[in-house]
């Protein structure tokens, strides 16, 4: 099996019913995607495929050959991203467990709608949860890459 | 040589030293070591580490400039990554981007200072660790500047300090170039801290040194751990609490690809693979019959109307004064109301998980645990080993809350066993459903309170029974219970609140049933209910009184100053009284816990009969500030963890089973519902108290309160329910 990620191409053997998850942490060596809850329920896995967020915990291997697959450790090779920025600025992180997938929905989310209200911001993130109870920076960081990401 | 070596070299002889060494480090570095009184209250329990002095080791400076902070404790979100090393920096005056941070390992060295064994929790870490990570920062900067004065051959009282550089008149040496000639110095027997006056680096808003990490996925949590060789378990456990295996067939587990073992363990059936996935899969083929156990008919709804009848009678007495019942039979008015809590699991967003490595001459554990210490002796128990054959290295905790810090040592202990079972190196991975069903919640509780109030409107008596399993009972904590059996976590927040020294009548009974659920502590503990049962009753009783709440508190807490001041903080930046837009009412709790006073207001409203929270406006005051960023970020995630709670979570059992099993059925807070936070820090003197866990308790009183206001509805069943 074949699989883009971050622009490399890698090979491997997987069922392919196997987890894009699992297959990024255990067989590519790529941790920076957390799992969290398996089911879709948490959003700690968040990758981007083809440039849209995707729960890689719930997706098979086999839907993502063929396609462009970006994780955290892809998302920018120096933490520039405005996204990454932002949250470095207003120190967003506690634990961290989830914050791979918090940025890496934010990110697009700002590539869908570059300056998204709270509103806005709420709802797309609303399926992401963060046990430290980072939400509210989440919110201010989101506005700030904005900022940071206009054009 | 590593910093474990040194430490074993600075413990070696008969002939230790009350206070300081020092050690050449191979590497061309120093490292600054101190002795300070061990043997602490657990000592008596066998489980504090033996001796009468335990050696420390923080701070390793190397001849690169780079200041190495060792951080005894496990950074799990709450800050103290950033907050130890500005105590070190603050005495040591090194160049801030000098610094670099590890957990420290399982030693003796690095045990809690009040608790006498190697944990994290209480909200303790930074104030159990401002002297010594302060005088270790001191000690260094002292020989620094000695060795500086040697080589530049002026008195000390000559030098200066700046940014990781001695100089004096125009000679200048960075700490670098001085580590060596620092290190065969004699250390001073004791050393002068700075004038708080004269503090630069404690108080600062200073960015988490963590984050570069964390916002790249480059942090490395114990489920990331990997190196060549190692394989992955998932366990099957049994169904209900104190269950066991009877027999399993393992057969169609092992024709999964990838599945290497199928190991029995003391907690279950281990499947070990060479990943997760196909672990997994293992498990989903296995066949288990297991003992139900005694817990196995446990229904927590039947559980919770048993203990509303027991406490119709009172329990084992844990506080007391006057004659509550007298004066609560010859008040002039009287409220009785009876509360409900449920069983609440941590949900950490990094799922229990440990890998344990045995080898010829040890035993090597990565997992994110609050308690190396009590980690290390159950896991050198089991593995036949000395507990300092037992090295624990700790990364990044995914969030802990509590959860990490079980003196049962279930996931580490578990672990041991699978590797050893498995005869090699093993991650093991709990699933979400794995977690929030293994149990070690915060205990469920029932609380019947009757308030007797004066005809001058204040509490003439209080006469209080609760139900709820104790913690640290069964466990090595145990020594923590007095001599009445109560556990000092159920009442905590109760019985020694302000609000008992006003009411000249009190008794407060405490039934500790054993239902056979584990239970643990969760973030504020006890205090998780005991704040809401007070501040929803002292708030009914200034509606009974016909008192404004913030005004009836200010009276009741006229002699508890730091009370008064957040609870005035508060009210103030919330423009208390101020008009609201319709529809919305705002609510008050105020509170104690961990040394710290927080008052929270919450500004509510109903949508669709569901609460919606808009605002919180906090005031603490935690004595001395280190990282007032710190205490923000506290006090937003701790409304955010107690709110979630508030509304939405609750562990329930019907026959023995766990019903939920992942954030589907089991709600906490998301983003939508977070409201706008505002922290306000009261400027202070005092001694530094707990900042972690004090921001959770006043919220769902808070919120409660204001729920009154706009529905006359006294909600009293966790969670709250319209």
């Amino acid at each position: 099996m074949k699989l883009t990620v971050n622009g490399t191409v890698h090979e491997f053997d997987a069922p392919p019913d196997m987890p894009l998850l699992w297959v990024l942490r255990d067989l590519l060596g790529m941790t920076g995607t957390k799992y969290g809850c398996g089911i879709a329920a948490c959003g700690s896995c968040t990758v981007h495929i083809d440039g849209k967020q995707q729960r890689s915990c719930v997706t098979p291997v086999s839907m993502a050959e063929g396609r462009q697959i970006t994780t955290i450790e892809g998302l920018s090779d120096d933490a520039s991203h405005p996204v990454q920025r932002a949250w470095a600025e207003l120190d967003v992180v506690q634990c961290g467990y989830c914050q791979s997938g918090q940025i890496m929905a934010a990110a697009a989310l700002l590539a869908e709608d570059p300056e998204p209200d709270d509103a806005a911001i709420d709802q797309a993130m609303n399926g992401l949860i963060c046990r430290c109870g980072t939400y509210q920076r989440v919110r201010a960081a989101v506005h700030r890459a904005a900022e940071l990401g206009g054009r | 040589m590593r910093i474990h070596e040194a430490n074993r070299l600075l413990t070696a002889g008969t002939s230790r030293r009350d206070f300081l060494k020092t050690s050449a480090v191979a590497t061309g570095g120093l490292v600054i070591a101190f002795h300070v009184p061990g043997a602490k209250r657990l000592a008596a329990s066998g489980i504090a580490p033996a001796g009468p002095f335990a050696p420390n080791a923080f701070l390793r400076i190397g001849d690169d400039d780079s200041v190495t902070v060792l951080l005894a404790h496990s950074e799990m979100g709450q800050g103290i990554w950033t907050a130890l090393p500005m105590l070190i920096a603050e005495e040591l005056e090194c160049d801030w981007s000098a610094i670099r941070v590890e957990h420290a390992p399982a030693a003796p060295a690095y045990a809690h200072t009040a608790f006498g064994i190697q944990a994290t929790g209480g909200s303790t870490t930074t104030w159990s660790e401002f002297d010594r990570y302060r005088q270790a920062g001191a000690t260094a900067r002292t020989l620094l500047v000695q060795a500086a004065a040697d080589r530049f051959g002026v008195p000390v009282t000559g030098c200066r300090v700046e940014n990781g550089m001695v100089s004096a008149g125009d000679s200048r040496a960075r700490f670098g170039e001085l580590v060596e000639a620092a290190a065969k110095l004699t250390p001073p027997e004791s050393v002068a801290l700075k004038d708080p006056a004269d503090w630069t680096v404690i108080g600062r808003p200073t960015r988490r040194l963590d984050t570069p990490e964390k916002i790249t996925g480059r942090a490395k949590f114990g489920i990331d751990v990997q190196f060549d060789g190692l394989l992955t378990a998932v366990v099957a456990r049994p169904p209900t609490f104190g269950g066991k295996v009877k027999s399993f067939d393992a057969s169609a587990a092992k024709a999964i690809p990838g599945v290497r073992q199928v190991v029995e363990v003391p907690s279950g059936i281990a499947v070990v693979a060479d990943h997760f996935w196909a672990a997994e899969q293992g498990r989903k083929a296995l066949t288990v019959t297991w003992e139900p156990g005694p817990a196995a008919g446990l229904d927590s709804e039947n559980m919770l109307a048993e203990w509303r009848d027991l406490t119709r009678t009172p329990g084992v007495t844990a506080a007391e004064a006057g004659d509550a019942a007298g004066a609560l039979a010859g008040a002039a008015q009287r409220i009785e109301a009876a509360y409900s809590f449920p069983y609440l699991a941590h949900a950490t967003m990094e799922p229990l998980n440990c890998t344990v490595k045995i080898g010829p001459d040890g035993c090597d554990i990565w997992t994110g645990t609050q308690f190396q210490g009590p980690d290390q002796m159950a896991a050198a128990a089991i593995a036949g080993l000395k507990p300092e054959q037992v090295r624990i290295h700790t990364p990044f905790l995914g969030g802990g809350f509590g959860r990490r810090a079980n003196p049962a040592s279930d996931f580490v202990a578990e672990a041991v066993h699978v590797a050893k079972a498995a005869g090699a190196p093993v991650k093991t991975v709990w699933t979400r459903e794995d977690d929030m069903r293994g149990g070690y919640y915060r205990p469920a509780f029932f609380h019947r309170a009757r308030l007797g109030i004066g005809a001058d409107g204040l509490p003439v008596a209080w006469d209080h029974d609760m139900a709820g399993q104790s913690i640290v009972a069964g466990t090595f904590f145990e020594a923590m219970i007095p001599e009445n059996g109560v556990d000092p976590s159920s009442t905590e927040g109760l019985a020694d609140s302000p609000y008992m020294a006003e009411v000249p009548n009190y008794r407060i009974g405490v039934h500790t049933p054993t239902p056979g659920v584990p239970v643990l502590w969760w973030r504020s503990v006890g205090h998780t209910h005991t704040a809401f049962v007070t501040e929803t009753l002292i708030d009914e009783a200034a509606y009974a009184a016909g008192r404004d709440p913030v005004d009836y508190r200010r009276a009741l807490l006229a002699n508890h100053p730091r009370h008064l001041g957040v609870l005035n903080l508060a009210a103030e930046k919330a423009g208390w009284g101020s008009p609201l837009p319709a529809g919305r009412a705002r609510g008050i709790a105020v509170h104690e816990s961990f040394g710290s006073f927080v008052a929270e207001v919450a500004e509510v409203s109903l949508e669709s009969n569901q609460i919606r929270v808009h605002r919180v406006t906090c005031a603490i005051d935690c004595g001395i500030v280190v990282n007032p960023e710190t205490i923000r970020a506290q006090l937003e995630g701790a409304v955010a963890y107690g709110l979630g709670a508030a509304l939405h979570s609750a562990i329930t059992l019907r026959d023995g089973q766990v019903q939920e099993s992942n954030f589907d059925g089991y709600q906490v807070l998301r983003q939508a519902e977070m409201p706008a936070v505002d922290v306000h820090i009261v400027p202070s003197k005092e001694p530094p108290g707990g900042v972690g866990e004090p921001g959770t308790p006043p919220i769902g009183p808070a919120v409660a309160n204001a729920v009154f206001v706009l529905t006359e509805q006294r909600l009293r069943d966790l969670p709250l329910r319209l």
